[in-house]
């Protein structure tokens, strides 16, 4: 067994995921069977072999930084108009700190 | 003029010699496809007024004897992972279900000022995870050419809506296949263009490094026309490329007599046997054209879904993390505590296939892990680069089928994640190479269910892919 129920619990925390009695379950079963399946990668030699850090390293001339040109930014009526609350130019989410 | 068949060439002829004005062939797409939607729920939602903006803004060009842009007129869906200013964009996600985009993706930006008519957002697997359009928060999608049947995914709607003639091409994504493997089940053309090529400024990240928008059509010509609109350098996007932009149109006539095409012989175990038939079939089409093939090995091909899931289940786990109930419409009521509050808001918003990933992704990212799985990965993604490179030294394309087998029934693998990753088999290597790949149409099977042929080339030689499919179409007599 490559994972158990309780480092399924611990890793949906670190997820911010709050999972059901049942997703437990059947994400230990579903992570174990693919986990296992990744182990396959075992099989290869990979000394010397460079991780790829970028998509096109060997390829031809590609991302470059934009310009530093003033822009207009989106605003903040309109970022925040998808907010599920806000008010006085901010995002408003439950109290964190007690007075 | 039958709406359902049309091309981007027939529309332009059709309005220029003023048979029909843009607004009426709006009018019609829009109707037409809300009465065929049902059949399918391809589309999530339709973008009425802009699409009618747009047409006017044509019919004002055309009235002054302006030319007007390349895809004037033109009835195309998007991806509903795509953003759309003012237009809902909900990623098939109960989280974004509300969710108005404050600005345009580049993509959609140059569709529009090309002179395009964005007619709808199009259904797909939440957030782009899936192979089937099953983990649509608001339904499946069903495949027109078999409405038991899935239409592929993620971006099944995309493909669904040409196939179905209820647009005359579309936008889709593609992280692991989710454009060519849909293609394939729907009997279209559906693009993979270079790893930069397009901007991904407004497509919802899933697995950046993965990530891609392409074209779907019903000719290779309009897949071919969409691309030249949409691809370029963008500011907004560090990783686009600044490689130019050709005419890929120009190059659809020119012969293929001489090119080199590699066979990979780890593509051609394990396929169905109608689906070997019809791959083969299409080969020796190639090889009457004048092709020289020749069977080449890509030796890393097996651990490609291994080293694929690791890559795009910790970048997943990271850009999803924004979805937290602060900033993007949904929020879990009754959270007392700001963790809970993410924690429920989460818990409640993701569907299933979207939690799996998450939990995969965060787990292979966790304290201890990261030698073990995401760097290990990132080499085996240099060897499955290393592979087609070698390959290229030798070929000028690759051909292999696109998936192994036809288009599934409705909930035949919903049960089983691992085997509808292991189905992305020869899709996922192309994208992890970032290399340019495309699905053409290759026939049918017994039954009637289309079949794809993929072909590769190298980075950025997009015009020798568009240049094999449209000889292949012309001599196969599958377009449209």
């Amino acid at each position: 067994m490559k994972i158990t129920e309780n480092e399924v619990r611990y890793i949906a925390g670190l997820a911010n995921l709050n999972l059901t009695d049942e997703e437990i379950h059947r994400f230990r079963a579903d992570l174990d069977e693919i986990l296992t399946h990744i182990d396959k990668l075992n099989e290869l030699d990979l000394t010397g072999v460079e991780p790829m850090a970028q998509v096109l390293y060997e390829a031809e001339e590609t991302a470059t930084l934009r310009e530093d040109k003033e822009v207009q930014p989106l605003g903040e009526a309109l970022a925040l108009e998808n907010a599920p609350l806000s008010g006085a130019g901010y995002f408003k989410v439950p109290k964190v700190i007690e007075r | 003029m039958d709406i359902a068949k049309l091309t981007i060439p027939e529309i332009r002829e059709g309005l220029l010699a003023r048979r029909f004005s843009a607004v009426e062939l709006t009018t019609e797409a829009l109707r037409f496809a809300k009465e065929e939607n049902p059949k399918t729920n391809a589309y999530l939602h339709f973008s009425e007024e802009r699409a009618l903006a747009a047409a006017r803004r044509v019919d004002e060009k055309l009235a002054r004897d302006e030319d007007p842009g390349p895809l004037a007129g033109v009835p195309v869906a998007v991806k509903d992972v795509i953003v759309t200013k003012g237009v809902r964009t909900t990623c098939a996600s109960r989280l974004l279900e509300n969710y108005i985009p404050p600005y345009d993706a580049t993509a959609v930006a140059r569709l529009e000022q090309a002179d395009g008519v964005i007619i709808g957002k199009t259904n797909c697997d939440e957030f782009a995870m899936g192979s089937s359009n099953e983990n649509s928060a608001f339904g499946p999608v069903r495949n027109p050419v078999a409405p038991d049947r899935v239409p592929g995914g993620s971006s099944g709607g995309s493909a669904a809506v040409v196939a179905q003639g209820t647009a005359v091409v579309s936008l889709g994504s593609d992280t692991g296949g989710s454009i060519r493997q849909p293609a394939s089940f729907c009997g279209v053309v559906g693009v993979t263009p270079t790893y930069g090529r397009v901007s991904r400024y407004g497509l919802t990240a899933f697995a950046s490094s993965l990530d891609h928008i392409g074209p779907f059509s019903k000719t290779v010509y309009d897949s071919a026309l969409l691309l030249r609109v949409i691809a370029g350098r963008d500011p907004m996007d560090s990783t686009s490329a600044e490689a130019p932009v050709p005419d890929y149109t120009a190059v659809l006539d020119q012969d293929v007599r001489g090119m080199k095409i590699g066979l990979p012989k780890e593509y051609f175990k394990g396929l169905s046997s109608e689906i070997g038939d019809r791959i083969n079939a299409g080969i020796e089409i190639l090889s009457k054209l004048g092709c020289k093939l020749q069977e080449i090995s890509l030796p890393t091909t097996d651990y490609a879904i291994a080293c694929y899931y690791i890559i795009c289940t910790a970048e997943a786990s990271s850009n999803l993390a924004r979805y937290d109930g602060v900033r993007y419409t949904r929020r879990s009521p009754d959270s007392q505590t700001l963790q809970d509050m993410y924690r429920n808001t989460r818990g409640e918003g993701f569907g299933a296939e979207c939690k799996r990933r998450i939990m995969l992704g965060t787990y292979v990212l966790s304290s201890g892990y990261y030698d073990a799985y995401y760097l290990k990965a990132q080499r085996v993604r240099t060897l499955i680069a290393r592979d087609f490179a070698n390959a290229f030294t030798e070929v000028d394309a690759i051909v292999t089928p696109v998936s192994p087998f036809p288009a599934f029934r409705l909930g035949e693998k919903v049960n089983d994640p691992l085997q509808m990753y292991l189905s992305d088999i020869y899709t996922i290597t192309g994208d992890l190479a970032g290399i340019p790949c495309m699905s053409v149409p290759c026939g049918k099977t017994a039954e009637g269910l289309p079949v794809g042929m993929q072909i590769l080339t190298r980075h950025f030689d997009e015009a020798g892919m568009f240049r094999l499919a449209s000889a292949f179409e012309r001599a196969g007599g599958f377009a449209g």
